[in-house]
C-alpha cells in the first residue's frame, strides 16, 4: 500500500512539488528565522563574554528598580571616590573605572551631519587605558587617546567613512560638537562588526566632561588576587561601598545582566514566527485543498483499489503517507531555503550598511528538528480530511463513469459549524479586546486564535456566498481582463513583430530587418514603457505598491531581453514557428463559461479564494488600522502643539542635548523657547513619563485641555508641585491639592502636591503623565535632556527665520528644526516604512495563495481535459481557451478580494473599537484597499500564466479520447 | 510516383463530383522505429454531400483515425485531404479551428456536454465560441426536431442519456455545418433509444440534406447509411452502398476473418 501511494506521488511529479511549494515558504521563514536570531544572540553573548573575561567583580551604579515601556531604565551614574576605596582592599589585584554613554555620542561624518544608526546604540566611553585586561575593545589601527583632543572610533564607521589614523573627526556629545584627532581604530572583540551601532572612545576625564559625568563613573571592573574566589572578592567590595549608589556582582552575574538588554532579538524572533504562522496557516489551506481535488480526482483509482481488497485503513494511510512525504518534502527544502534566506538576509543588510552583529552560521538541532516537524504536521492535519474522504470511497464507483464522493456525514450541518465558529471567533476577538485585567500573552493568544478561527470559519461558510460572488465579480474579470489585455497589447504586438520577423517566409531582406526592428522597439520600449506608465499611475492609489510595480516592470524588462535571446537562439537551431496576430476583445462566450466553471464546485473555489483572503484581510486589516492611527495621531499633535516650530533630535523622538535648546533660544528672531525635559519616574507607584516643563513659557506653546485649574496654576509651578493628565489623574484618585510621592531614577522619593489636572489627547500625549516644573526637574534629575523645544518666532514663520535657526544649530547636529506639519510628516513617514515591512511580510502569505491558485488551475484544467477537448473540437482557438481559464482565476482572485477587503475592515473595526480609549480613527484608506483588490486581479493573472498555457497547448484528439 | 499522380485525378474527379470531402491517399502512422504502428495505409475516400457516409471495422483497423483526420483534428503522414474545397495541412491552428466552426459538427459517444450549461446553452455553444447569434425561429425549429423544446433549460445531469445525446445532435447541426462527423453515436445508449438517435441522424440527412460521417461497429447503426465503409488493418476492404443488417453483418464476418 506504501509503495502505491509513493508511487502515485512519483507519477504526480509537478503537482506533489507545487502543493510542497506551499509549505516550503512558512517553513522557510521558521528556520531563516531561527538562524538569523541565533546567528544574532550569538554574537551578543561573545560579545559579553569576552568584555568580561577578565573581570571578577563588576560595580555598576544602583539601577532603579523599574523599567518603562519594556525597557530597563538606564542605570545612573555613581561617585568616582569609590574607585580608590575599591583599589585599596586587600583582595583586589587591579580596579579601572568606566565612563558609559549609549546614546548622546554622536560621530560627524564627512558631510557634517551625525551618523545615525536607526535605533542602535552610539556608544561613548572613557576607559582606564592602562589596565587593558578590563579593555573590551581591540585596537586594529594606531593607539589609546591619551589627550583631550584624542579618539578612538569603531572600525565600522571608519570603514564607511574613510577615516584613517591622523584624521580630525568631529563628535558630538551632550556638549556642542568638537574636533578630534583620531588616534586610532578599534573593534569591539573579536566580533566585526556591532551592527550599525557605533562607539568613539575618549580619555577618561574627557569622556566625564563631554557625558556629563563629572566625579562620576558607570562601571568599576576588578580583578582578584589569586586564589581569592569571585564571590568572596564580591562580599569584600560590598563592605567597602555605598550600596545604597552601587551593585556588586560577579562576573557571570553581569554576564547574564548584560544580556537582558540584548533582549531584543528576542522580540524580533516572535514577531517573524507570527508571520510564518500566518503564511503556514494559508499553505494549509492551500494543500487541504490540493489533496481535497486530488482525492475526487482519483476516485476510480481509490475504488480499484477498494475492489482488489484494499481496506478503508489502508486508504487513509495511504493518502496520509502523501501527505507526509509531501510535508517533509517541502519542510527540507524550506529548512535550506530558510538557511539561504537568512545568510542572504545578513548580506543583505551588511550591504545597505545596517547590519546586525552577526557570528557565522549557525544551524541549531532546534532550528531543524522545529521546521521539518512543523512542516510535516501542518501538512499532515490538513490532509485528514482528505484522507478520510478518500475512504468514504464506495468499490461500485470503480465501474461507473462519473462517479462523485458521497457527500460526509457533516455535510448538511456545515453551515450551522460555520456559523458557530464564527461566531466563537467573534466570541474570542472581543474576549481578546475589550476583557480587562488579562495578561497580555492571553489576549494576544485569543486575539490570534480569534482570527484564526474567523478565517476557517468564514471559509467553511463562502462555498455558500461563491455562486453568488461570482455573479457579482464576473463583470469586473471580464472588464479587467480586457484592461489588462489593453495595457499588455503593444507588447505582444512588438512579440508578433520579432516572430514574424525571425519566422515570416517570403518578406523581402529590407522589409524583414523592419518587422524586426520595430517589433523590437515594441517590445522592449513601447510595451513596457505603457507598463511603467500603468505602474507609476498606481503610486497615486498606494506609492508602496506602485513601486512594486515599478520593479515587477524592470523584471518583466530583463525577462523581455532574455525571451529575445531565447527565441533568436531557437530560430538559429530552426525551431520555433510564428505567432498569430494579437487581438483584444470581449468574448461573451470564454466570459461566460469561465463564471460557470467558478460555479460548478463552490467548494473548490472558496477554499482557493479563502487562501488569497487571508492574506488580503491581514495586510487590509493593517492598512486601515494604520491609517486611522495616522489620522489620530496628526490630530493629537495639532491638539496640542500651538508653536509654530519644534527642535527634535535627527530622527524625531531621541532626545536632545539641552545645550542645543539653550543655543537657539538665543537666536535673535525667537519670541518663544520652551524647553520641555523628559525622564522615567515612579509615580504612586506606577512607572511614568516626567517631563520638565518652563512654567513661564509652556502655555504659550502647548495647548492645555484644563479639567482642573488654568493656565496660571503652570504659570506659578514651583518645586514639589505638579500638574498631571487627567487618566492618570483618575487612576490614581488625585484631584487639586492633593499629594503622591515620586520615585526618581535616582531612586530618591519626592513629595509633590497637584496643581493642576488637564487632559491630553490619548493618543499621543506629547506631555508625560506627571510634569513638574523645569528648575526643580533639573535638580531631581543628572544629565536631564530635552524631548523638545517648542519656538515660535517673531513676525511668523518665514524661509529667513529658519535659516536663522538652522545657524544655531550648526554645533548640535542632531539637533533640527521643523515645523509643526513637518513633524508630522516624518512621524508619518515613520509610520510607512514599518507598514512596507509589514506589507512584505505578508506578501508571503499572499505568494502562497498564489501557488494555491496555480494549483487548484492546474489540476481543473487537468480534471477537464475532455471537456476541453469537446470545446476546441467544436471551434474553440486556443486563444479562447487560455482566456477561458485565464478569467476563471481572475474571478477566482476578485471572490479572494471580496471575501477578504471586507473582512480586513471588519477586524480593523473590531480593534479600533477596542482601542476607543486612545482615540483611535477609523478612517479606510479607500486608495489602498483598491490598489489591493487591483494588486488580486493581477496575482489572479499571473497564477493563471502557466494553467492557461497548458490548456491551449492541450492536443485535442487526446483529450477526446482521455479518460 | 504513380500512386501519387493516381491521387491528383482523385481529387480533381471527387472535386467534379461534387465530393464536400475528400481524403487522398492518406496514410497515419503513430511513433518512430520499431514500435511504429500504422493505423492508415494508404486510403482515398469521397464523401458525397446530403449521403450517410458509415465506416465500420473492427477495432485496430483504423476507422476513429481517419475519421480524426477527416474532421481536421489531426494530420496525416502523407497524402492529404480538402474540406470544402479548402486542403488542409498548411494551416495554423488558429485557422483550422475557424474552419471546424464553419464547416464540421461533431458527436461524441459520451455526448460531451458541459454539466453547468442547460439544454439551450449546450446546443447554442459553437454559435457562442464562434461569437454568432442563432435565428430564434431556426433554433425553435431545431429543438422541435429533437424533441427537446419542454427540456431546455435542464441541466446535463437532469436529462436521460438519450435525451444528452439529442443535445448533441442538436449541437452538431446548429451551426449549420458541411459535415458532421458522429463517432460512435449509439455506443453508450441502449437499444431503443439508441434506434430513437440513429432516427434523427437519418431525418437530418434525409429531410435536411445534412452531409454526416459515422464511426460505428453497431451493424444496425450502419443501416441507415448511403453507404457503408469497411476498414481493416488501415485500408477501406469493402465499399457498400445501402445495405441492411444482415448484409453488414456477413460483411463484417468477411473483413473480421481475412
Amino acid at each position: 500500500m506504501i509503495r502505491v501511494a509513493l508511487r502515485g506521488l512519483a507519477g504526480r511529479k509537478l503537482r506533489a512539488f507545487l502543493t510542497a511549494l506551499a509549505i516550503v515558504l512558512g517553513v522557510a521563514m521558521v528556520s531563516g528565522t531561527f538562524v538569523l536570531t541565533d546567528m544574532i544572540d550569538r554574537a551578543f553573548n561573545d560579545i559579553f563574554t569576552q568584555s568580561y573575561a577578565n573581570t571578577d567583580a563588576y560595580i555598576s551604579g544602583k539601577s532603579p528598580d523599574f523599567n518603562f515601556e519594556g525597557d530597563q531604565v538606564a542605570a545612573p551614574s555613581f561617585p568616582d571616590s569609590v574607585l580608590p576605596a575599591v583599589k585599596n582592599l586587600p583582595d583586589v589585584e587591579a580596579a579601572g573605572g568606566t565612563v558609559a554613554d549609549e546614546s548622546a555620542t554622536k560621530i560627524i561624518d564627512r558631510n557634517g551631519k551625525p551618523i545615525t544608526t536607526g535605533g542602535a546604540p552610539t556608544f561613548g566611553f572613557g576607559l582606564d587605558y592602562s589596565l587593558p585586561q578590563f579593555n573590551p575593545l581591540k585596537l586594529t589601527a594606531g593607539r589609546w587617546p591619551s589627550k583631550p583632543d584624542e579618539v578612538v572610533i569603531d572600525s565600522g564607521t571608519a570603514g564607511d567613512q574613510n577615516y584613517e589614523v591622523g584624521d580630525r573627526v568631529r563628535v558630538a556629545t551632550l556638549k556642542p560638537v568638537r574636533p578630534f584627532t583620531l588616534v586610532g581604530i578599534a573593534q569591539y572583540g573579536t566580533v566585526g562588526s556591532i551592527g550599525s551601532a557605533t562607539f568613539a572612545t575618549f580619555t577618561l576625564p574627557v569622556a566625564q566632561e563631554l557625558l556629563d559625568r563629572k566625579g562620576q563613573l558607570d562601571a568599576i571592573s576588578v580583578s582578584a588576587k589569586a586564589g581569592v574566589s569571585q564571590d568572596q572578592l564580591v562580599a569584600q567590595i560590598k563592605q567597602a561601598v555605598p550600596l545604597n549608589k552601587v551593585e556588586v556582582r560577579t562576573r557571570s552575574q553581569q554576564v547574564k545582566e548584560a544580556k537582558k538588554s540584548a533582549s531584543f532579538t528576542k522580540i524580533i524572533k516572535y514577531f517573524l514566527l507570527s508571520f510564518a504562522t500566518i503564511a503556514l496557516f494559508v499553505g494549509a489551506f492551500v494543500i487541504f485543498n490540493t489533496l481535497s481535488i486530488t482525492v475526487s480526482q482519483r476516485i476510480r483509482e481509490f475504488a480499484t483499489l477498494r475492489t482488489i481488497g484494499a481496506s478503508r485503513r489502508q486508504l487513509l494511510a495511504s493518502v496520509s503517507i502523501e501527505a507526509f512525504v509531501i510535508g517533509l518534502l517541502g519542510a527540507i527544502i524550506g529548512l535550506f531555503a530558510g538557511i539561504g534566506l537568512a545568510v542572504g538576509l545578513n548580506a543583505f543588510f551588511k550591504a545597505v550598511n545596517n547590519d546586525l552583529p552577526t557570528t557565522g552560521l549557525i544551524v541549531a538541532p532546534r532550528t531543524v528538528i522545529v521546521s521539518l516537524l512543523i512542516g510535516v504536521v501542518v501538512t499532515l492535519v490538513a490532509g485528514l480530511a482528505p484522507a478520510v474522504k478518500a475512504t468514504k470511497v464506495p468499490p461500485i464507483a470503480a465501474v461507473r463513469e462519473g462517479a462523485t464522493l458521497p457527500r460526509g456525514r457533516l455535510a448538511p450541518f456545515l453551515p450551522f459549524i460555520a456559523i458557530a465558529l464564527v461566531a466563537l471567533a467573534i466570541a474570542l476577538l472581543g474576549y481578546g479586546m475589550f476583557a480587562d485585567a488579562i495578561a497580555t500573552a492571553v489576549r494576544l493568544l485569543s486575539l490570534a486564535l480569534g482570527c484564526l478561527v474567523l478565517f476557517i470559519g468564514v471559509a467553511l461558510l463562502s462555498p455558500r456566498l461563491v455562486p453568488t460572488l461570482s455573479r457579482i465579480v464576473r463583470p469586473i474579470a471580464k472588464w479587467v481582463m480586457l484592461g489588462v489585455s489593453l495595457i499588455i497589447y503593444p507588447t505582444r504586438l512588438g512579440a508578433w513583430l520579432f516572430r514574424r520577423g525571425l519566422y515570416a517566409r517570403g518578406i523581402p531582406g529590407l522589409q524583414r530587418a523592419g518587422v524586426l526592428v520595430g517589433g523590437l522597439i515594441m517590445l522592449l520600449v513601447v510595451g513596457p514603457g505603457l507598463l511603467l506608465a500603468a505602474a507609476l499611475a498606481m503610486r497615486s492609489l498606494s506609492s508602496a505598491i506602485g513601486y512594486g510595480f515599478v520593479a515587477a516592470v524592470l523584471v518583466t524588462e530583463v525577462v523581455l531581453v532574455i525571451w529575445v535571446f531565447v527565441t533568436v537562439v531557437r530560430r538559429l537551431r530552426r525551431r520555433g514557428f510564428a505567432s498569430e496576430l494579437p487581438s483584444v476583445r470581449l468574448d461573451p462566450a470564454t466570459d461566460r463559461l469561465s463564471g460557470e466553471n467558478t460555479r460548478r464546485n463552490p467548494g473548490r473555489t472558496a477554499a482557493t479564494a479563502a487562501a488569497l483572503m487571508i492574506g488580503l484581510a491581514l495586510v487590509t486589516f493593517i492598512a486601515v488600522l494604520a491609517n486611522g492611527m495616522k489620522e489620530s495621531n496628526r490630530r493629537a499633535i495639532e491638539r496640542q502643539v500651538k508653536s509654530t516650530y519644534m527642535l527634535v533630535s535627527a530622527n524625531g523622538f531621541d532626545s536632545i542635548s539641552t545645550s542645543a535648546g539653550d543655543a537657539i533660544s538665543k537666536a535673535p528672531e525667537v519670541s518663544v523657547a520652551s524647553n520641555v525635559r523628559s525622564g522615567v519616574g515612579k509615580a504612586s507607584g506606577s512607572v511614568q513619563q516626567i517631563t520638565g516643563l518652563d512654567p513661564k513659557t509652556i502655555s504659550q506653546v502647548y495647548n492645555f485641555e484644563w479639567k482642573d485649574g488654568s493656565n496660571a496654576s503652570i504659570d506659578n509651578l514651583g518645586a514639589y508641585e505638579a500638574i498631571v493628565d487627567k487618566t492618570f489623574a483618575e487612576k490614581e484618585n488625585l484631584s487639586v491639592g492633593s499629594r503622591f510621592n515620586m520615585l526618581t531614577a535616582k531612586g530618591e522619593t519626592v513629595p509633590l502636591e497637584v496643581k493642576g489636572v488637564y487632559k491630553a489627547p490619548p493618543f499621543y500625549p506629547l506631555l508625560g503623565e506627571v510634569s513638574i516644573s523645569l528648575p526643580f526637574f533639573d535638580k531631581l534629575y543628572e544629565r536631564p535632556q530635552n524631548l523638545y523645544t517648542f519656538l515660535n518666532v517673531k513676525g511668523g514663520p518665514s524661509a529667513a527665520a529658519e535659516a536663522s535657526l538652522e545657524q544655531q544649530l550648526t554645533n548640535f547636529p542632531d539637533a533640527k528644526v521643523q515645523t509643526r506639519e513637518e513633524w508630522i510628516d516624518a512621524q508619518d513617514k515613520d509610520f510607512d516604512s514599518f507598514l512596507l515591512l509589514l506589507y512584505v511580510l505578508l506578501a508571503l502569505a499572499v505568494i502562497v495563495s498564489l501557488v494555491g491558485m496555480i494549483n487548484t488551475l492546474v489540476l481543473s484544467v487537468f480534471e477537464r481535459t475532455r471537456e476541453l477537448g469537446m470545446l476546441r473540437a467544436v471551434g474553440m482557438t486556443r486563444v479562447q481557451v487560455s482566456r477561458m481559464v485565464r478569467q476563471e482565476s481572475v474571478i477566482t482572485a476578485l471572490i479572494g478580494a471580496a471575501l477578504g477587503l471586507p473582512l480586513g475592515v471588519f477586524l480593523a473595526v473590531l480593534v479600533t473599537r477596542a482601542l476607543s480609549q486612545f482615540n483611535v480613527e477609523f478612517l479606510p484608506p479607500w486608495k489602498n484597499l483598491i490598489a489591493f483588490a487591483i494588486v488580486a486581479m493581477i496575482a489572479g493573472v499571473l497564477a493563471a500564466v502557466a494553467p492557461a498555457r497548458r490548456a491551449s497547448k492541450l492536443n485535442v484528439l487526446r483529450a477526446l479520447q482521455y479518460e | 510516383m504513380e500512386g501519387q499522380q493516381d491521387g491528383l485525378a482523385h481529387a480533381q474527379a471527387a472535386a467534379a463530383n461534387g465530393a464536400v470531402v475528400t481524403a487522398t491517399e492518406i496514410t497515419r502512422r503513430y511513433g518512430e522505429g520499431d514500435t511504429a504502428v500504422d493505423a492508415l495505409r494508404g486510403v482515398s475516400l469521397d464523401v458525397a454531400p446530403s449521403q450517410l457516409t458509415a465506416i465500420m471495422g473492427p477495432s485496430g483497423s483504423g476507422k476513429s483515425t481517419l475519421m480524426h483526420i477527416l474532421a481536421a483534428l489531426d494530420l496525416p503522414t502523407s497524402g492529404y485531404v480538402t474540406l470544402a474545397g479548402t486542403r488542409l495541412g498548411a494551416l495554423s491552428d488558429t485557422e483550422i479551428t475557424k474552419l471546424r466552426r464553419k464547416h464540421i459538427g461533431f458527436i461524441f459517444q459520451f455526448f460531451n456536454l458541459l454539466p453547468m450549461l442547460t439544454a439551450e446553452e449546450n446546443i447554442l455553444l459553437p454559435l457562442s465560441i464562434a461569437g454568432e447569434k442563432p435565428d430564434q425561429a431556426e433554433f425553435e425549429e431545431l429543438l422541435k426536431r429533437v424533441g427537446l423544446t419542454d427540456r431546455r433549460t435542464h441541466r446535463p445531469a437532469e436529462l436521460s442519456g438519450g435525451q444528452q445525446q439529442r443535445v448533441a445532435v442538436a449541437r452538431a447541426l446548429v451551426s449549420k455545418p458541411t459535415v458532421v462527423f458522429a463517432d460512435e453515436p449509439t455506443g453508450n445508449l441502449d437499444s431503443k433509444t439508441g434506434a430513437e438517435i440513429l432516427q434523427l441522424l437519418s431525418e437530418a440527412v434525409q429531410s435536411y440534406d445534412q452531409t454526416m460521417v459515422m464511426v460505428t461497429h453497431d451493424a444496425k447503426a450502419a443501416t441507415i447509411a448511403d453507404r457503408v465503409l469497411f476498414l481493416a488493418d488501415g485500408r477501406i476492404v469493402r465499399d457498400l452502398g445501402r445495405a441492411d443488417e444482415e448484409q453488414i453483418l456477413e460483411t463484417v464476418r468477411e473483413v473480421t476473418l481475412t
